[in-house]
């Protein structure tokens, strides 16, 4: 009788030919990995046989999923969503492989891919069972999530009791209930302090929420009214796709769509190797990047008061068969902060960036992950070995890790003449203004500002990047309507300009950051806080071109602008355009006005009329500043990207005013300035190997701040062979060594240590 | 495919191309012969004969010395080192270590701070152009960015030898 008992189990699983999902995940990874084709496709029968059908079938697809999104998008009050377009919707095969996107923030294809795929392998077949008209909801990020404000919602489409698929739809919600008000809040240490955590749970049934769901959720949030209309406009995205995935399978048939979901991702597998063939070159590629984590003076528990910095070093191996590999060989401990990452956060992340350079098209799926590897050193901040990593604002560091990779392609695009290609790095995407109380019309409220969306683009080989123009986590970036900010923010603009000197200089320069002014106005018991870079530079110049500018933060409290404004005297207006020079100082008085490099701080209390300066960064530049063409440097002056005075000792321009106050830049002068600054090189450059013999006694004396020695601890720690490099380089005894130990700061946490104390 | 004349190569190189062909250059498939008229264009306008193997930087070369050696090499004519050799530990550099040093550069507030970060200018000891600028934390061992397979390059994706010795 065990035929029967057979029968009736396959007649409840929910996969393919009586599969469970576990089964089909199983053999979909083990016969991709032994054929090197995904889903074992060595051919495309449907594609090479009715090339006309995949097409309508991929473009009917494509559209749908973006019209999706546009349309469900308008349900949504959040200016987060419906302004700056923070939400995206995927389709997925039954095992969690994404076949199509939408555009917005794509870096969710994998997240929601791995949510997937944890109720997979978690038997949610069996319990709490998978249905037709059920819905999920997933936001913890060590399940699959880059941090808790992107909120997924989950649907599986059946058809004829067979699961054909799934979708996933994410928004980016303004509040998660966290330690402090706004989605990506400074204050959490831990994953106890990082807001809502909502691990794959079942929250509908029948295309309906669950009431004990929709109670809950509302209670653990400050904007119960945006977390709402967020959620519908999720559910609203992921049901017209699943509508139109059964109208296609309605028309083609469901032996059709399978066979189409299998050979899509194959198709993107292949076209990313062609890609990489076309655009690189085989070879090893390495580079770094840094961010600071000024945590010696915040608010936050004692163990977490440390000043450290992250740590991402790369090196691209591209392979002669085409494959892609990226290794974070040497990157540093996670930390008790929200910055931490996630696997399936950078390496989605880095298919986000891809798919604005290497892959710039439509057939953004899996297949490109089956023709790549990562390597993710365990512990780090980018694979944590602790439950208790905080992540609500994870991106502080990712944006800054993938910089480095721009510059890896760029170095390839360059040799090969693919000039239009090469891209010095992208901007670090802060400050991020946040905080919350009662706002203008006395609701508890929370606020994220994402003018961060738009900041400077990297320069090219070709010509300057884009001023205050993109995020790289977001490919349609906008810095949204002033006017619209005001309605979601109690706070006034007094200001909204170009920020001079933030754009790396080079031969092109990046694309200039900018910065608001605003005046906290009709607030009550309101806070808010910075978010960016500060002590440090996260991105760097590209063949002789510089990083772009780092962060500092300006706030001003206990002003009388009040008085000011009602005696019609002037009043702070524009942007802080020379920090060095400030002039808002001289049009108010205030009890307190701050000017600190200390980009990121905790929960301060803001009174109305109180000052806030939201500066948004700029890109790094390309090549060597002397070679700028002397019209350009005009430009720049004329346009207030470039003080004067760094007109002459950056680009040794020779500048003058002419009778209208318009800049002119010397040729023949600055050609002779330029002539003195090569001397002037030639005559401050050390030999590298004596400047090394210098440096390498300040490493044996282990003469740096500490955050720098504890940068290297946490990446000695955690891998023999930077270690062993980093001393070879040097040339360092072998005995030298440095832990974390002899720092004098807190070691909560750390764990792994493979570095040897002998000697 | 597409395909462009020398003529717009050279405007792309010279950064004078028209913005609408190059976003038409942006979004187009790639054109399969841009190295040749690339490598071409360069090496017309390089002073010297040695024949470039692959582009390392902005003026720098990987090129093939008449011995068969692989040598970097400056535009102005100067020589590095052999190619497997990293070129920046033969530059002349300058390290931004002091905030006197930073606001050279930047206003005091959009400096980095020397104490976390440092600047390392590269010059090339001959022309003192501004080859390459690193942004690290002190202490930081000098990277070997770029270390291609010109072998397989060649061979294996172009298809073709590799130039040879005239
Ligand atoms: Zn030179």
């Amino acid at each position: 009788m065990t035929i029967t008992e057979k029968t009736i189990q396959s007649q409840k699983n929910i996969g393919w030919h009586g599969k469970t999902l576990k089964q089909m995940r199983k053999e979909i990874d083990e016969i991709s990995r032994e054929t090197g084709h995904y889903a074992g496709l060595k051919t495309l029968p449907l594609k090479e046989s009715y090339p006309i059908r995949y097409e309508k079938i991929f473009s009917k697809l494509r559209g749908g999923v973006v019209h999706a999104r546009e349309t469900a998008k308008r349900v949504a009050a959040s200016p987060i969503v419906e302004q700056e377009g923070e939400l995206c919707f995927t389709l997925y095969t039954p095992e969690g492989d994404s076949i199509v996107t939408s555009t917005g923030i794509i870096i969710h294809v994998g997240t929601m891919g791995a949510a997937i795929k944890y109720m997979i392998k978690n038997d949610y077949e069996e319990n709490p069972g998978i249905e037709d008209g059920d819905i999920f909801c997933n936001n913890d990020c060590q399940i699959g999530n880059v941090h808790p404000c992107d909120v997924h919602t989950i649907v599986p489409i059946f058809y004829e009791g067979e699961l054909i698929g799934w979708v996933g739809g994410v928004t980016h919600v303004i509040d998660v209930g966290a330690t402090a008000p706004g989605s990506m809040t400074v204050g959490p240490v831990s994953r106890y302090d990082d807001g809502y955590q909502v691990a794959c749970r079942k929250i509908g049934k029948n295309d309906t929420l669950l009431k004990d769901w929709l109670i809950e959720s509302q209670r653990s949030v400050r904007t119960t009214k945006y977390w709402l209309l967020d959620e519908r406009t999720r559910v609203a995205g992921c049901h017209m796709i699943r509508d139109l995935v059964l109208d296609i399978v309605k028309e083609e048939g469901v032996d059709t769509y399978k066979q189409f979901i299998r050979e899509v991702i194959e198709d993107g597998r292949r076209g990313f190797v062609n890609q990489v063939k076309t655009l690189l070159i085989p070879g090893k590629y390495r580079q770094v990047s840094f961010v600071d984590v000024p945590y010696k003076n915040l608010d936050v528990p004692p163990y977490a008061r440390v000043n450290t910095i992250m740590h991402a070093p790369t090196e691209l191996t591209v392979h002669k068969d085409g494959k892609f590999q990226i290794d974070f060989e040497g990157v540093n401990r996670w930390g008790w902060h929200s910055y931490n990452a996630t696997p399936v956060s950078i390496t989605s992340g880095i298919w986000v960036m891809m798919s604005q350079t290497l892959i710039p098209n439509d057939r953004v799926n899996d297949g490109a992950y089956y023709a790549s590897q990562f390597d993710l050193p365990y512990g780090s901040w980018l694979n944590p070995d602790d439950i208790r990593t905080a992540h609500s604002y994870a991106w502080h560091f990712l944006v800054s890790a993938w910089s480095p990779l721009w510059r890896a392609l760029s170095r390839n695009y360059f040799a090969r003449g693919y000039l239009e290609e090469v891209n010095a790095g992208n901007a670090n995407t802060s400050n991020w203004l946040q905080g919350g109380g009662y706002n203008q019309f006395n609701e508890n409220h929370a606020v994220n500002s994402f003018e961060s969306a738009a900041e400077g683009v990297g320069a090219s080989a070709v010509r300057d990047g884009i001023n205050h123009a993109a995020a790289i986590w977001n490919p349609e970036g906008d810095m949204g309507d002033m006017e619209i900010w005001e309605l979601a923010e109690p706070l006034l603009y007094l200001g909204r300009s170009i920020k001079p000197n933030t754009a790396g200089y080079g031969k092109y320069r990046g694309g200039s950051g900018y910065e608001t002014l605003r005046m906290v106005y009709g607030a009550k018991d309101w806070t808010m806080f910075f978010m960016g870079n500060g002590y440090m530079s996260s991105d760097c110049g590209l063949m002789g071109g510089y990083p772009a500018a780092s962060g500092y933060r300006f706030e001003a409290h206990g002003t009388n602008l009040k008085e000011r404004i009602e005696k019609r005297l002037p009043i702070p207006t524009g942007g802080d355009s020379d920090p060095d020079n400030p002039e808002y100082d001289t049009l108010m008085e205030a009890k307190e006005i701050i000017r600190d490099k200390q980009s990121i701080t905790t929960e301060t209390i803001f009174e109305n009329y109180d000052l806030y300066l939201n500066y948004l960064r700029g890109g790094p530049g390309f090549g060597d500043p002397l070679e700028r063409k002397p019209k350009m440097i005009e430009d720049d002056l004329n346009e207030g990207l470039l003080l004067p005075r760094y007109a002459e000792s950056v680009y040794g321009a020779v500048v003058s005013k002419n009778e209208k106050g318009k800049y002119i830049v010397d040729e023949k002068a600055t050609e002779k300035r330029r002539k003195k600054i090569r001397k002037e090189r030639l005559k401050r450059g050390v030999p590298v190997k004596e400047w090394m013999e210098q440096e390498r006694q300040k490493i044996l004396n282990k003469e740096a701040a500490v955050q720098v020695r504890h940068m290297y601890a946490g990446s000695f720690a955690l891998s023999e062979k930077f270690a062993n490099e980093f001393k070879q380089f040097w040339n360092l005894p072998t005995e030298w060594h440095l832990s974390e130990d002899e720092l004098g700061v807190p070691t909560f946490g750390a764990k792994i240590n493979h570095q040897k104390k002998t000697g | 495919m597409a395909q462009y004349d020398r003529k717009t190569i050279e405007e792309l190189i010279d950064g004078t191309i028209d913005f609408y062909k190059l976003k038409e250059m942006l979004s187009n498939f790639k054109d399969t012969d841009r190295f040749d008229k690339y490598i071409s264009i360069l090496q017309e306008r390089v002073p010297w004969d040695d024949p470039i193997l692959l582009p390392a930087g902005l003026h720098l070369y990987i090129v093939l010395k008449p011995d068969g050696k692989r040598v970097v090499k400056c535009d102005c004519g100067h020589e590095f080192c052999e190619a497997s050799d990293n070129w920046k530990l033969h530059a002349l550099i300058h390290v931004r270590d002091t905030e006197e040093k930073m606001v050279e550069l930047y206003p005091k507030l959009l400096a980095p701070d020397p104490e976390w970060q440092v600047i390392r200018e590269y010059y090339c000891p001959n022309c003192a152009s501004q080859l390459e600028v690193e942004a690290v934390t002190p202490w930081y061992p000098i990277l070997k960015d770029f270390e291609p397979d010109i072998d397989a390059f060649y061979n294996e994706w172009l298809k073709r030898p590799i130039p040879q010795v005239k």
